[in-house]
Order: structure tokens, then sequence, then C-alpha cells
């Protein structure tokens, strides 16, 4: 078990789509559960994101993506921050996905899913069970 | 001799107040299911409503209510209602290229669909050409993907624009796709006078809500307002703007606030077309309005009704309008695409159907119900055909579709509507005090309301204060795959992309050149940009080049990532 507060998350919105309720909601959540939450607004590019990471050395990436947009944009986003040293960050993955694009994405290092209807209290759980700890 | 008003409404007080006393023993013996009864937007219902709590609430059936088709109509702007005509049954639709389109448009048109809606995919609502690198994994997703004259062209093709009304959803680049709807039909040999329909364009709720923005807010706006003139003068049966509560709703906001900050949008455009010297009967009569119909069936009634009444009093007292149709909030509306649950998939028929029925009672001239699949991914052909017969049952079978506002004198839908109306004219109010809605996004105001609220519900569903069926109630274990859903190809992508290269290619490059420097020129002697964009895009300028050439003159827009 993780201690919350050691615990950084980067939220972030990958490609052009705009709806951001879930991800503000999210970053709400996890700031109420004593994560320290970074947000990175909108409309952020794969390299924006992981300079992003990088910056604030996050141990969790979460990426909302309502557009369809996820297998185009996940992977690039995980290869970047693999390349630029975040090798254990945990990076999971929120909105509209469909069942058929989940291997793909955890074959790209995806470790969970959350779609429509995944409580926050999954959610929270979720990434202090599995946040890496570092030293 | 009659009782007078008064007498009758001492009675009926006294009589409620014995039946509360009665009811209260009742409740010994059958408890309340909840501590407290409210609307989905969490304000407290009463158990009942009589005569006298609407005179308490200040109702005055003439001044209030009256008669439909009349001042302040807030029984529907028709006043034959769906007698004479029914709303316009139009269903969204749009994904991969123009092609997929196109023929989706001609299926819905065969299946008794009255006009047609159409999705544009996020690179083009964000003024992307399909070949930009932030185009990327994201062409004919969302949406139909298009970047010039041509793909506007095939999107339409065999369609005869002086026929069918057309709604396009797009806001940031409204103005382009715009220039290029009209240079279509004008290729059809259709007079622009014939051309009918609406352009979303309503750039306040995208900082607020929707987030596909292009430019700061204030140059984007003129943009609205550009469109907003020359349509008036030029494209009579024409909605140039419509005004939209749908998405602001959608991103979290309650019955009120959704009303309040639509209507407060629509006071913005006003007064930046009153700035420009126009007058106020020139152009209100053809603004139009778009909302949501959400789960809460007589809040979302009331919602309705309370947008006309405000917007027609707004009109005639504040700016002076002598032209009913300047006081007429025509809408649209769509089921709440929010509410479907990806969970038993099926349960989704029943919610849309539940809110288009509060729609139509609610009086809307125009309605989308949303298709059962939507949460999961674009709607499949059999998933649309089910949403717009559900309109078909309602407007044929049901029988509210024979009388004009069914709900009104309801103690409860009047004593609600004030409700509404009261609260959403406190948030004007208080934005008005901001200096109006410009204003007002730009320090953040609506942006943070509607977070706090959509964190409220969300906690309210946790603790199960609201309940969703099959989400945090009524849960059951579901096969893995219960529906098909549509999936849009990588293929797609890549035409696209071949297509925009081979225009670039063959595209006369002086004319091209000619239209991307009137298009800046223009910008930067800030004259309305209508006329130079149609050339332009005449010359096969692309979506991209012209808000490249737009953006280099006034900026782009960054909001702050604060939750």
């Amino acid at each position: 078990m993780n201690d919350n507060a050691k615990i950084r998350v980067l939220v972030a919105k990958p490609g052009l789509d705009g709806h951001d309720r879930g991800a503000k909601v999210i970053a709400r959540a996890l700031r109420d559960a004593g994560f320290e939450v970074v947000y990175t607004g909108l409309h952020q590019t794969p390299e924006m994101i992981v300079e992003a990471a990088v910056q604030e050395d996050v141990h969790v990436i979460g990426m909302s993506i309502l557009s369809g947009a996820h297998n185009a944009l996940v992977p690039e986003v995980i290869d970047g921050i693999r390349k630029a040293g975040l090798e254990d960050a945990l990076v999971v993955v929120g909105g509209i996905i469909p069942e058929e694009d989940f291997d793909l994405l955890k074959k790209a290092g995806v470790s969970m899913v959350f779609t429509p209807g995944a409580s926050l209290t999954d959610v929270v759980d979720y990434i202090r069970k599995n946040a890496p700890t570092r030293v | 001799m009659a009782d007078t008003e008064k007498d009758t409404l001492e009675r009926i007080r006294k009589a409620q107040a014995e039946w509360s006393a009665r009811r209260e023993a009742g409740e010994k013996k059958f408890p309340n299911r909840a501590a407290s009864f409210t609307t989905w937007s969490d304000m407290e219902v009463p158990l009942l409503s009589t005569p006298a709590d609407l005179a308490d609430a200040g109702f005055d059936f003439e001044r209030d209510l009256g008669m439909p088709g009349e001042f302040p109509f807030t029984r529907g702007v028709q006043r034959t209602m769906y007698r004479g005509k029914l709303w316009t049954m139009r269903q969204f639709a749009g994904f991969g290229s123009a092609v997929d389109t196109n023929r989706r448009f001609k299926q819905l048109l065969e299946m008794g669909q009255m006009g047609l809606s159409t999705a544009f995919d996020m690179p083009t609502l964000m003024g992307y050409d399909a070949d930009s690198p932030r185009a990327k994994g994201e062409v004919g997703k969302c949406g139909v993907s298009v970047s010039s004259i041509e793909d506007m062209e095939t999107l339409f093709s065999g369609i005869p624009l002086g026929e069918v009304t057309t709604s396009m959803t797009i806001n940031g680049p409204a103005i382009v796709i715009l220039a290029m709807y009209f240079a279509v039909a004008e290729k059809q040999g259709v007079p622009r006078e014939k051309v009918r329909g609406t352009l979303q364009n309503d750039i306040l709720k995208e900082y607020i809500a929707q987030k596909e923005w292009l430019f700061p807010v204030r140059p984007a706006v003129g943009l609205v307002t550009d469109t907003i003139e020359y349509g008036t003068r030029h494209y009579p049966g024409w909605n140039t703007v419509s005004i939209s509560g749908y998405h602001i709703r959608e991103a979290g906001a309650t019955a009120v606030q959704e009303l309040a900050f639509t209507l407060a949008d629509g006071l913005a455009y006003v007064e930046d077309c009153l700035k420009r010297g126009m007058k106020i009967d020139d152009f209100a009569p053809r603004l139009s309005f778009f909302f949501d119909v959400h789960n809460d069936f007589f809040e979302e009634i009331a919602k309705f009704r309370a947008a006309r009444r405000i917007w027609a009093r707004l009109m005639k007292d504040r700016y002076g309008a002598k032209d009913p149709r300047s006081w007429m909030l025509r809408t649209h509306a769509q089921t709440a695409g929010v509410s479907l649950t990806a969970q038993q998939p099926y349960n989704n028929i029943a919610r849309v159907a539940v809110q288009a029925l509060a729609g139509i009672l609610g009086g809307t001239n125009s309605l989308h119900t949303n298709s059962m699949d939507e949460t999961l991914a674009l709607p499949t052909d059999e998933a649309v055909t089910i949403a717009l017969r559900t309109q078909q049952i309602i407007a044929e079978e049901s029988g509210v579709a024979n009388l004009a506002d069914p709900l009104g004198g309801s103690y409860y839908v009047e004593w609600l509507t004030n409700k509404v109306e009261s609260e959403a004219l406190e948030y004007i109010r208080k934005i008005d005090e901001m200096g109006g809605m410009v204003a007002a996004v730009e320090r953040g105001f609506p942006q943070a309301e509607i977070a706090n609220s959509a964190y409220h519900f969300q906690r309210q569903l946790e603790t199960k204060e609201k309940a969703m069926v099959g989400v945090n109630k009524f849960q059951m274990v579901e096969p893995k795959r219960v529906i098909p859903t549509l999936y849009i190809d990588r293929s797609v992508e890549q035409k696209q992309v071949q297509r925009l290269a081979e225009l670039r290619r063959s595209r006369p490059q002086q004319a091209w050149e000619e239209g991307i420097r009137l298009v800046k020129d223009a910008a930067q002697n800030g004259q309305n940009l209508c006329g130079p964009i149609q050339q332009a895009v005449a010359a096969h300028a692309t979506l991209q080049e012209v808000c490249d050439t737009l953006r280099g003159v006034f900026g782009i827009y960054r909001e702050a990532g604060s939750f």
C-alpha cells in the first residue's frame, strides 16, 4: 500500500477531444483522496504530455480520451515516457474505449482501462494499489 | 355571490395544512423512501402543489402563460403547435469520410427524417486539415472529415439543398464551413434565398463547455457577429447561430445553469450585433437555440417553458424588439448523451423515450433522439433507426402532439417553471454584473460553476443519493459483447490525406494565393470576413489554410488547466 501523499498523478487530455468533464472530476477526486495531481489541460500532443510527466516526475499518468483517437495517441505517449526514463510510471486510460481495443492498449503498456460507469472509488483504489514506489 | 379569489385561496391553504397533518400520521406508517426528494439538478420537490403555492410564487395566468404562439410564448411558439407542424425529427450524423456520411444522410431521409444534421470530426472542429500532424488518429472518428470544398460537395452529393434543411454542428471554424456549404448550394444551382438550415456557430459555449476553440474569445465572438451580419443580409432562410445549452449541460451543469448560461450567451451575441449598429428586429428572428433534454421529466419541461418566457421578455423589454418573431425562442433539443449507460445498453432506449417525451411536452421545435449505443461508439444503422422510430411513435401513437402545452396549468409544472425561471434570472443578473458573458468566460465563472456541479453529481452517484439503473443500482453481470458497434477504419484517414495532397497539387495557385490574401487583409482591417472566406474556399483554400491565416492575425486561445 502506498501513501497517497507521495503519489504524483498526471491527468492528461491527449488529442483534440474537448470532453474534459471526466478528466476534471477524476483529478478532483484524486486530489481529495490525497494524491498530488497535475492536470495538463486540453488538446495536448503526446510530446507535451511526455514533457509534463518528466518535468513533474510523476508516478502515474491517467489519460482521458473520448474521441476514438486512443490507439494512435496512447502508445505514442507510453513510448515517449519510457524513452524519457519514466520506466516504472503506471499508465491508466479512461473514456469511451471499445472493448476490442483493450488488448492493443494493454500491449502498449496501459495497465488499466476505465470505461463509463467506473466509480471514483475504483479509480482511487486502483491507483493507490498499483502506483510504483520510488526510493 | 361567488367567493373572491382570496377566499378560495384561504380555504385551499387551510385544507392543505389539515391534509399535511393527516399525511404526517401516514408517514409514520410508511416512512419516506429517501431523506429528501429533489430533481436531477437538486431542486427540492414538493410532494404536492396547489393553486395556493402558485399564488405564493406570484403566478399570473395572463402575464406568465397566455396563449400558445403569443407573448411570452411559455406555451410554445406556434399557435397550432404540433397540429400544424410536428417538430422536426433531425438525427445528428457524421462519421468517416464524406462518402460514408453522404450514404447515412440518404438513408435517414429515406426513413422519413425531415432534416439533416452534420457531425464533424475533431480535426475539422478545431480547424485542422486531415493531413495535419494534429489530426493523427482522429480523422473521421467523431464525425465526418471536411477539409475542403470538394469534401463538402461529396457530403451533399445527390441531396437537393433547396429541399432539405441542414444543421451543421461546428463552431470555431463555422464561418469557413458556412462558406463551403453555400458554395456547394450555388454549384447545385440553388438560389441562396432557398437554402435553409442552421449553423451552430456558438463559440461562447465552446469556452464554457465543449472546448473546441481556435482563437481568443473576443475575435472569435467577432466571427459569430460577422456571420449574423452577413446572413441577415444574404441568407434569409438560414439560422446563423444556434445558441447551445446542450454541451453546457453535458459538461455537468444543472438545468438552471444550462438555461442561464445559454441565454446569457445569446445576450452577448445580441449586444455585439447592436454594437455594430444592427437593428434588433433585423437579426433577432433568426437566432435559434439548442437545449439538452435530461432525465428529470418535469424539470426539463419547466426549463423549456421558462426559456421561452425569459427570452421573450428580455428581447421585448431590454432591447425593445417590436417584431414578435424576435421574441420567439425557437429551439432544437437532444436527449442527454451523458445519461446513456454502457451497462445494459438496451435500457438506453427507455431513457431516450422518456427524455424525448419531455422535450416534446416542453414544446421543442426540433429533436434528436440519441441511439442506445452512443456511449460505446458512434451509432450503428439499427440503433439510429430505433432512435428515430421512438420519435415517430410519440408523434403518431401517444396522442401528445394533438394539443398545445398539455401540462400548462399543472400546479407543479407552473410552480417549477417559475422556480427555474427565477433561479436562472439570478444567474443572468450575476453575469450582467460581471460585464456580460464574454467577461464572465474570461474570468472562468461559468467553467468553474459547471465543474463544481459535475463533481457534486459524481459524488451523489458514489453515495447512491442519485441512482443510475445498471450503474449504481440494479447492476448485473453482462455478457462481454452485448450490441454491435460501428468501427472507423484507419483507411479513412489515409484516403483523406491522399485526397488533400492531390487537391494541393492540382488547384490554380494564383487564385488560391489571392483568396488567402483577401482573408488576411480583412482580418487585419477588422472587416466582415464572410465574403473573403467565400472567395478563398472557392479557390480551393482548405479549412486549415483559412484558419491558420486567421490564427496568424487573431492568435490562439489557451485555457489554464484548472480543475
